[in-house]
Order: structure tokens, then C-alpha cells, then sequence
């Protein structure tokens, strides 16, 4: 650069104006690049406000317990120190005290709900004594425990030590399934009461299994369409392109419409004596469909990116494999098929990543058994504070699940590789 | 797909039983989507085809579901709120998204690769997370059932189509024009409006288009950010699916079928006109 700047005599090659020409061009470039900044700035630094603060604020608010240090402030401060052998001080029961006097009924409220939800029963006893508190006088330890024996079981005060923390994986745990006992140690939920992992599962091997079904349907529909000569290929892909256009709530509504018990399906398989009028077969409102409603929804998106990539393979390919003696069969797998892998790979990305966070279909033709994760995460939603912040630590599992698919995926396929048309 | 002179007949029959096999996954992908459109017709309010609708009895088929639609107003005020939602969202997340396309596809941007990665990711994150966090926030900021929090998110799910549908009609667009254009004595301004626009003016309809029906046709995020005066038609046919299904739903499906069938057109009018400007015809 800098022998390409210098004339042969040595002096450096200057604008018009008598810049160096070396300068110029820097302050051309720095202006080029900052207008091409600007022209991106609006929607970068409207995204970055009112999307990735938000997540960031859902990733923060999913460990945050601001309950009992915000509530309870004496307690939490006096309870710091306490080594939980047998009951605390006088000291953290007059600071007890101290709070229930000073808060509010909504306050104390609060801090109870929050106690409760690990230890049930808490409530009452925060409400009762908060009640009977201005009328206590020191020694406060026997005056609270007088007022309910609550206050002298250490596991209250356990919680209430565990719970002054303002940061906690407790609805991390909640989310996969675990608790921490009475004595503060992780531990697996009662089998009962497990739910997340489950449905984590569940949604997992659905979308794989949705995904699985989108590639055999799909295909041979897009090696058909690659195939066929421009004017029938165009007209065929309206078939594909169609049902991608539709309302995503007017292809569930046909599937309801179709799948019900006297639906359209069910009338065909009685009239073909296929089953009994009184043997209807119950094909929605459970697993099946979900699987059956969702593989068509997200079928085009299979097809699409196949499509895009089989286009650009040469039909020679395979017809010179044919003329050395391979069978078609074998000419298919060995030649023409690793070919369309960019778009298979395309394909599967984009189904599975869009299966693994549905909620609309499930939600509607899911019935029970055929819930994902997502449903769950909207039913905790609009709960009390701590089912939402339970909601926002099963989101942001989520996400982690899906980036985690995206990376491994960019490991083994390279995403930038990937056609989709 | 011909199949050649001398195929053997054990390929006939795999050629044949191959196109059948095609023709039931078209079958598949179609016949739901058409057999709701006479089924809105339904005199009766059933989903499923009665013995007068079979035989043609003009007494099996009605018009009733579509007046009962265009006659209810909760059902019109939530299609109005759908449209408006839906265009005052399309227009910012265009005007921002043509932007952005324009100053990702100059030399000069910096991290490109990274920030094109960032402007695309909301279509990548799944929409219940979007709504989870959204939800969130807006709440803690008081504009939760409020237009702005709603059109607001839909800039967000739909500028990404825009981003992505522009960048492609940029990458086949000719420089030279732009110096053509300078060399006979335009400025900038001029410049822009008369060469780059009409020239890119296709993927930003396209790129319009695309973040035109994500908003008309999103549910998740208004499912919980909408309050009862904002309710779009999505969220009103969604808890009408859930609750009990009236056939005026199916009157209402039947009209976005017609919808989508006339953005398809649109879409491939669009496709046909930059292909004829590439090939030079």
C-alpha cells in the first residue's frame, strides 16, 4: 500500500486539495463505514431494547428471590450468622418480631407466600403471629413459640435462613424436577409431583419423531418437484406453498374439524367399514393429534430447503452411475442422496427448531397427553410471582436447549453451509 | 419424470406406485386446508359433511356462519385490531429492516456475519420464549394490554423477513448503476429514490409482505400481551377452538384460505417480475 501511495521521487501522491492520498482514503473508508453503522443502528439498537433486555431481564428474574431479603429485612440480617444447630438467638426472634411489626399486611403477605411455597403451613403461621406480634415482650424466643409452636421447630427457620439469599436456583430445581429438603440438600421431587422432566422429554422425542415423518413425507415430494419439467413443477409446488401461506390457526382448526370423533375422517373410516359407527377412533385431543396436525404444519418447511438444493443436482449424476452398472437403487444412495444433504440438514434444523418450542397446536389438539414443554411454560405464566418466575426458568431452559441444538448442529452440519432457497 | 423407453417392468411399477405415493402427500397437504371451505357452508352447525350438503340440497348449505361473523361485533372489532396491529407493525419493521439490508450489504460494515446473526435471531428463538420474556417485561413496565407493547413485538418477529428479504435483492443488485447514476450528475437522494429503490422495491414488498401475515397471523405473544380492548382475531379464534368450536370459525378460516391464496399470487407475481429483471426480458 504504502509503495503504491509514494511517487517514484519519494513524495507521497496527494488529493487535489493537498491531502495524502493515504489519508484521504482512510477518512473515506471510516466515512463509509459509519454510514453503513447508521443505516443498521435503528433496528440493532431497537431489538437490543425491546428484545434482548428482555431476555436478559427473564434469565435474571428466573434465580431472583427478593421475597424474605426485602420483607424481612432485620430477620434476614440478624439470621445471617446462624450456625442452624437447634432454634436461634433471642436475638433473630426479636429481629422476627421487629419485621412483623414494621410490615404491612400485604408486606408480611408477601415474604409468607413466598415461605409457604416451600413449606406449607408457613403462612399461617407468619399471619397469626404477625396478628399477635405488638402484644410481645421480651424474651421474644418463648413469647413466638408460645404464640405457635412453629417458631420452635428449626426447619422454619432453615427455610427462612435458606430464603434471605436474594439469588437462588430454586426454580431451576423446580424446573427439573428437584427441591431442597428441610435440611437445605438437593433432592429429587417426590415421583409424583415430577412433571418438567417428563414433558422435557416428551417434547424432545415428538419433535424428533415430527421431524422424522417431515422427511419421509417429505422427500419424495421434493425429488418429484425437482424432477418434473419447470411449468407442472410450478404448479404442483402451489400445493406446497399453499398450505405454508395458511393461517397457522386455520390449519389447526381443519384438523380439529377433520380428526373429531364425527368428523370427516372418522366418517370415511366407518363408511369404508373400517371401523364400527359405535368404534369411532379417537384421533385428536391426545398424541396423536398433535403428531398428525403438526408433521402438516411443518411439512412445507421440510420440503422447501430439500427442494432448493435437489434443483442444483445434476440429473447426469446419477445417470452415469446408472451406466456404470449401478442399480437405481444403489445409484440413489451413493450418489444422488449424500448430494441433498445441505438441504436435509436445512430441513431438519428449521422443523425441529420450530416442533421443540410449539405451543398453539399442542395447546388446542394436544389434549392431554400430547402437551410440550411450552404449553406448560404458558400455563405458569400468569400465576402468582414465583409460577412466573418458574415460567421464565422453564424459557430459559428452553432457550439453552434450543441454542445448545443449534451449536451441535453448526458442529456436525455447519450452518453456513445450509441452503434453504 | 419420464420414464425411459427401456425401463424394466419392476421400475414401471416403482415409477407408478412412486407417483401414487407423491399424489397421497399432496393429498395430505391440501385436502385439509379445502375441505373447510364447504364445510363453512354447513346449514347445520356440524364439521362434517351432511346428507343434503352430499346430494346438492340447496337446504344443506347456508350462508349463516358468514353472517353470523360479519353481523357479530366482537368478531369485527378483533379483525380491526388484527389489521391495525398487524399494518402499523409491518410499516415500522420495514423502514427499519430495509435500513439495516442497506448498511449490511455495504464493504464496509463491520462484524457483519455477527450482527446479521443478532438482527435474525427472534426468528430463531422459539415464540413461547418471546412471550415469556415480553410478557415479563412489559408487565414490570406497565405497558403490558397496551398497542405499543403488541405492535412493538410484532417489529420485532417481523424486521428479521424484512432484514432477510432485502439482503437477497441487494446481492443481485449492480453497482454500476449507482456509478451510472452519479456520473450523470445525481445526488445521493436522488440516487436512492430513483435507481436503488425501484430496483430492491420487490424484496422490500416481499420482505413487507412476510412481516405482514407473522403479525396478522401470530398468537403467542398476543395471547398474553393483548388485554380485552386490543384482542386480535388470532387470539379470539384461538380461545374459541379451545372453548367450544362454532362453525363461524370456519366462515372466518375460509376467508384467510382466500386471503393467503391472494398473497401467494402476489408472491409469485413479485417472483416473476425480478426474474423477468434479471434475465433482462
Amino acid at each position: 500500500m504504502s509503495s503504491a501511495t509514494a511517487t517514484p521521487s519519494g513524495q507521497p501522491l496527494t488529493t487535489a486539495d493537498g491531502k495524502p492520498l493515504k489519508q484521504a482514503l482512510r477518512a473515506a473508508n471510516g466515512r463509509a463505514r459509519r454510514n453503513a453503522m447508521l443505516l443498521v443502528l435503528p433496528l440493532f439498537a431497537f431489538l437490543l431494547i425491546t428484545y434482548t433486555i428482555p431476555i436478559v431481564q427473564m434469565m435474571t428474574r428466573s434465580v431472583q428471590n427478593p421475597e424474605i431479603a426485602a420483607y424481612l429485612p432485620k430477620t434476614t440480617e440478624a439470621i445471617g450468622d446462624w450456625d442452624k444447630e437447634g432454634l436461634p438467638s433471642e436475638a433473630v426472634y426479636s429481629a422476627m418480631v421487629e419485621d412483623l411489626n414494621d410490615g404491612g399486611r400485604s408486606t408480611i403477605g408477601r415474604a409468607a407466600a413466598r415461605l409457604n411455597a416451600e413449606l406449607p403451613g408457613a403462612r399461617s403461621t407468619m399471619m397469626g403471629s404477625m396478628r399477635a406480634a405488638d402484644e410481645l415482650a421480651a424474651p421474644f424466643k418463648e413469647g413466638l413459640i408460645a404464640d405457635d409452636d412453629e417458631w420452635g421447630k428449626p426447619e422454619i427457620w432453615k427455610l427462612i435462613q435458606r430464603e434471605s439469599r436474594t439469588i437462588t436456583p430454586a426454580y431451576y430445581l423446580r424446573a427439573l424436577d428437584y427441591e431442597y429438603n428441610t435440611d437445605g440438600e438437593v433432592v429429587e421431587r417426590p415421583e409424583n409431583l415430577q412433571v418438567y422432566r417428563g414433558i422435557f422429554w416428551q417434547t424432545a422425542w415428538m419433535s424428533l419423531l415430527i421431524t422424522s415423518l417431515t422427511i419421509i413425507l417429505g422427500y419424495p415430494i421434493a425429488y418429484l418437484l425437482s424432477n418434473l419439467p419447470a411449468k407442472k413443477a410450478n404448479l404442483l409446488m402451489i400445493l406446497v406453498l399453499l398450505p405454508f401461506w395458511t393461517s397457522l390457526l386455520v390449519r389447526t382448526s381443519a384438523w380439529i374439524v377433520l380428526l373429531q370423533q364425527e368428523g370427516v375422517v372418522n366418517d370415511l373410516l366407518v363408511l369404508f367399514n373400517i371401523v364400527g359407527d359405535d368404534g369411532r377412533v379417537r384421533l385428536i385431543y391426545n398424541r396423536i393429534g398433535t403428531i398428525i396436525a403438526m408433521t402438516h404444519i411443518l411439512l412445507p418447511f421440510m420440503i422447501l430447503p430439500l427442494y432448493s438444493v435437489m434443483k442444483t443436482i445434476p440429473p447426469s449424476l446419477t445417470r452415469a452411475a446408472r451406466s456404470m452398472g449401478a442399480t437405481p437403487l444403489r445409484a440413489h444412495l451413493t450418489v444422488y442422496f449424500p448430494l441433498t444433504i445441505p438441504g436435509l440438514a436445512a430441513g431438519v434444523l428449521l422443523v425441529f427448531i420450530l416442533a421443540i418450542g410449539y405451543y398453539i397446536t399442542p395447546a388446542l389438539v394436544g389434549g392431554e397427553s400430547g402437551v410440550f414443554i411450552s404449553n406448560l411454560i404458558a400455563d405458569r405464566m400468569t400465576g402468582s410471582l414465583s409460577q412466573l418466575r418458574l415460567a421464565l426458568a422453564l424459557a430459559t431452559l428452553l432457550l439453552v436447549g434450543v441454542l445448545v441444538f443449534y451449536w451441535l448442529f453448526n458442529k456436525l452440519v455447519g450452518v453456513d453451509r445450509l441452503k434453504f432457497g | 419424470m419420464a420414464l425411459p423407453q427401456h425401463a424394466s417392468r419392476l421400475e414401471r411399477v416403482w415409477h407408478w406406485t412412486y407417483l401414487v405415493i407423491c399424489g397421497l402427500i399432496f393429498f395430505f397437504l391440501i385436502a385439509p386446508i379445502v375441505v373447510i371451505i364447504p364445510l363453512s357452508f354447513n346449514a347445520e352447525p356440524y364439521f362434517t359433511f351432511t346428507r343434503e350438503m352430499l346430494t346438492f340440497d340447496p337446504a344443506g348449505w347456508s350462508l349463516r356462519w358468514y353472517e353470523a361473523l360479519l353481523g357479530s361485533d366482537e368478531w369485527m372489532s378483533s379483525i380491526g385490531n388484527s389489521f391495525f396491529i398487524a399494518i402499523t407493525s409491518t410499516l415500522i419493521a420495514t423502514t427499519l429492516g430495509t435500513l439495516a439490508a442497506l448498511g449490511l450489504s455495504r464493504r464496509e460494515m463491520p462484524l457483519r456475519a455477527l450482527i446479521t446473526a443478532f438482527l435474525i435471531s427472534p426468528m430463531i428463538v422459539p415464540l413461547i420464549i418471546t412471550a415469556a420474556a415480553l410478557f415479563a417485561f412489559y408487565a414490570r413496565v406497565n405497558l403490558s394490554q397496551t398497542y405499543f407493547a403488541i405492535i412493538m413485538s410484532h417489529v420485532v418477529l417481523g424486521a428479521p423477513f424484512v432484514v432477510i428479504t432485502v439482503t437477497a435483492a441487494l446481492s443481485g443488485f449492480d453497482n454500476q448503476l449507482i456509478r451510472a447514476s452519479q456520473s450523470l450528475g445525481a445526488n445521493q437522494t436522488t440516487t436512492f429514490f430513483k435507481v436503488i429503490l425501484p430496483l430492491l422495491l420487490p424484496g422490500i414488498v416481499a420482505g413487507a409482505l412476510f412481516a405482514f401475515i407473522t403479525s396478522l397471523d401470530e398468537v403467542v405473544v398476543v395471547l398474553f400481551l393483548a388485554g380485552p380492548e386490543q384482542t386480535p382475531m388470532t387470539v379470539r379464534m384461538f380461545s374459541g377452538l379451545r372453548e367450544e368450536i362454532s362453525p363461524t370459525i370456519l366462515a372466518l378460516a375460509s376467508i384467510l384460505v382466500a386471503l393467503s391464496v391472494l398473497l401467494l399470487a402476489t408472491m409469485e407475481m413479485i417472483r416473476r417480475n425480478t426474474e423477468k429483471q434479471r434475465t433482462g426480458g
